[in-house]
């Protein structure tokens, strides 16, 4: 492990001001004297201790004042970018009000990774693609010039990306964002000259054909403080659902999420979500116009799950994920029926 | 000495601790931002300490005990306490928080030491393995795991007994699926869990 030093920072103007580069930037183009934010510190650790980073500083964010709260009130719920993902966990707002997000966190990693894991740091890790977290393969994402997961024969995508998967077939580490995504929850930032600006998540996540050297929009200097999700309606249903290989713990295969407003038996908005289908998550918008402003049935369901998949194109060792996704689709629509 | 910023969080590493490392120091230096305490009252906001990449000793609370350890901003817990303390009760196996045999507490919660850093610590207790028993009296869910042969070659072992005295503490009335969901972290590549899961129930009711 490179040796660096360590700034505490001790406020938000503080830290953004310390900052010089994002760890995106810093694996893509080394620029060698990166200083980068910290605040679980799980993800970047993992990355330094591979050698695919060498930051000069971690500036930790950790401790910030004023960044570890959780609240909810009629506007919805607020999470301090360092709220960890066991106190959302735990949280009486989000397991009463929000179940398919206390769904997703309950099953995101394991309890003492979740007692570490902040919010701003799981949205923003970056892919367990493990040709990307190898030194020995420099993918499209390292400034390399090849996917090594999409070759037909010699690489392993069985976790892979089936949608959007043209060029880095990776997919989003981040299972809790499939769910916040389907609140349609919001991301505020402050950058480096302390000016804040709030980001709906359907805008944080950038794809690779967009650029691929970044999964997400921040800059150097921006700091997540805050994540925000509207309040549910008295009539809303949700759900989330993942699929892992071992039952103890482990990344997801394929998890959907589906926030619902129901007027009886009739649907009046939508959000269907899915993680670890595209390398980042998406909003299967044509799936939820199947059921929108209509009852939910058996033959919907069937339908809106099979058009969820319609575009799919699996890789060499991941066609499973189409009948998986299908289903859990499927089964989310008929349980919020 | 200039007062601490206001709304210092317990786990921040204060900046008190600094000097006092800082006069004990011979390793290596801590480099307190000079420039930030001069310009601090000009400034509106508070700013933090520079620690150097090199070697700073540090004071850490281990099962009860105030420790002094030198550590550099890269170490991590897990090899502060193995190399430091000479604590090796603690096990490194994946050393990427994927197998947790190296769970140890912070102020009570199991987290992976090997993906803690060591200066995250501050002010927070930790608890290993090694204060989990008192003296030579093993805790009831370590006699259950002799009693239960729930341990082969005991590399997962002083991981998963603390995720299990984590559940008793919390949960004396345990069911299967809490134990089983208490060690979802904790991997063993000899298969000993079903021993674990009966070990932990019968400890369970032994301390009722
Ligand atoms: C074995 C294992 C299994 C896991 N399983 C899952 C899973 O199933 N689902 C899931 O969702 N997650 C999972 N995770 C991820 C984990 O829970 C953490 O959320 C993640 O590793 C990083 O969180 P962190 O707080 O440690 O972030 P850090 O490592 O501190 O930071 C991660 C990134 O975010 C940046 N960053 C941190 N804070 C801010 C901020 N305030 N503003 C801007 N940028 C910031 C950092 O610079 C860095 O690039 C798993 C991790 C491991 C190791
Ligand atoms: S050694 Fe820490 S989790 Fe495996
Ligand atoms: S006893 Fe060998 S790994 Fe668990």
């Amino acid at each position: 492990m490179n040796k660096f030093s360590w700034y505490e920072a001790k406020s938000v103007e503080d830290a953004v001001k310390q900052v010089n580069n994002t760890v995106s930037e810093e694996l893509y183009l080394p620029s060698g004297k990166a200083a980068i934010f910290k605040s679980g510190g799980i993800d970047v650790l993992d990355l330094v201790k591979e050698g695919l980073i060498q930051p000069k500083t971690i500036v930790n964010v950790r401790n910030i004042p004023g960044l570890n709260k959780i609240s909810f009130d009629d506007n919805g719920l607020r999470i301090g970018a360092n709220v960890t993902l066991a106190e959302i966990e735990g949280n009486e707002a989000v397991k009463t009000r929000y179940a398919a997000l206390h769904e997703a966190v309950a099953h995101a990693a394991t309890p003492q990774l979740r007692n570490m894991s902040t919010i701003a740091g799981n949205l923003a890790q970056r892919t367990r693609c493990w040709y990307f977290r190898s030194s020995d393969h420099p993918c499209f994402r390292k400034g390399g010039d090849k996917c090594f997961a999409k070759h037909s024969e010699t690489g392993q995508n069985e976790n892979h990306a089936i949608l959007e998967n043209d060029r880095c077939v990776s997919v989003y580490a981040s299972s809790v964002a499939t769910a916040l995504l389907a609140y349609q929850g919001s991301v505020m930032i402050t950058n480096g000259k302390m000016e804040s600006r709030q980001v709906p998540l359907s805008e944080f996540f950038v794809a690779p054909d967009q650029d691929v050297s970044r999964e997400n929009i921040l800059e150097p200097n921006d700091l997540i403080t805050e994540i925000s999700v509207p309040a549910p309606d008295m009539n809303t249903k949700s759900y989330y659902s993942k699929q892992v290989q071992r039952a103890s713990y482990d990344w997801s295969m394929a998890d959907v999420a589906i926030v619902a407003q129901m007027n009886g038996d009739t649907c009046e908005k939508i959000t269907i979500t899915l993680g670890a289908a595209a390398p980042i998550p998406i909003r299967a918008y044509e799936a939820e116009k199947i059921v929108l402003n209509k009852k939910i049935n058996e033959e919907r369901a069937t339908r809106a799950a099979k058009v969820a998949m319609e575009n799919a194109k699996p890789l060499s060792k991941n066609s499973y994920k189409l009948p998986l996704f299908e289903s859990i689709i499927k089964q989310g629509l008929l349980e919020i029926a | 000495m200039k007062k601490l910023a206001s709304g210092k969080s317990k786990k921040s590493i204060s900046r008190r601790g600094f000097i006092r490392g800082a006069g004990l120091t011979t390793a290596g230096t801590v480099v307190l931002n000079s420039g930030v305490l001069a310009f601090e009252h000009k400034e509106s906001y508070p700013k933090g300490d520079l620690i150097a990449e090199g070697a700073v000793e540090i004071k850490m609370k281990v099962n009860g005990l105030s420790r002094t350890l030198s550590v550099e901003p890269r170490t991590t817990l897990a090899d502060a306490l193995r190399d430091q303390l000479d604590m090796t009760g603690t096990k490194i196996v994946c050393d990427r928080g994927s197998c947790s045999a190296c769970t140890v507490y912070l102020d009570g919660k199991p987290i992976n030491s090997c993906m803690t850093m060591a200066l995250d610590v501050g002010q927070q207790e930790v608890t290993t393995i090694e204060g989990i028993s008192s003296g030579e009296k093993l805790h009831p869910v370590q006699e259950a795991f002799i009693e239960h042969d729930a341990t082969q070659c005991g590399y997962c072992t002083p991981g998963m007994v603390m995720s299990c005295v984590h559940l008793l503490k919390h949960n004396s009335n345990p069911t299967l699926d809490d134990v089983k969901h208490a060690t979802r972290g904790n991997l063993c590549r000899c298969g000993t869990y079903p021993h674990v899961f009966k070990a932990t129930l019968s400890a369970a009711e032994k301390m009722k």
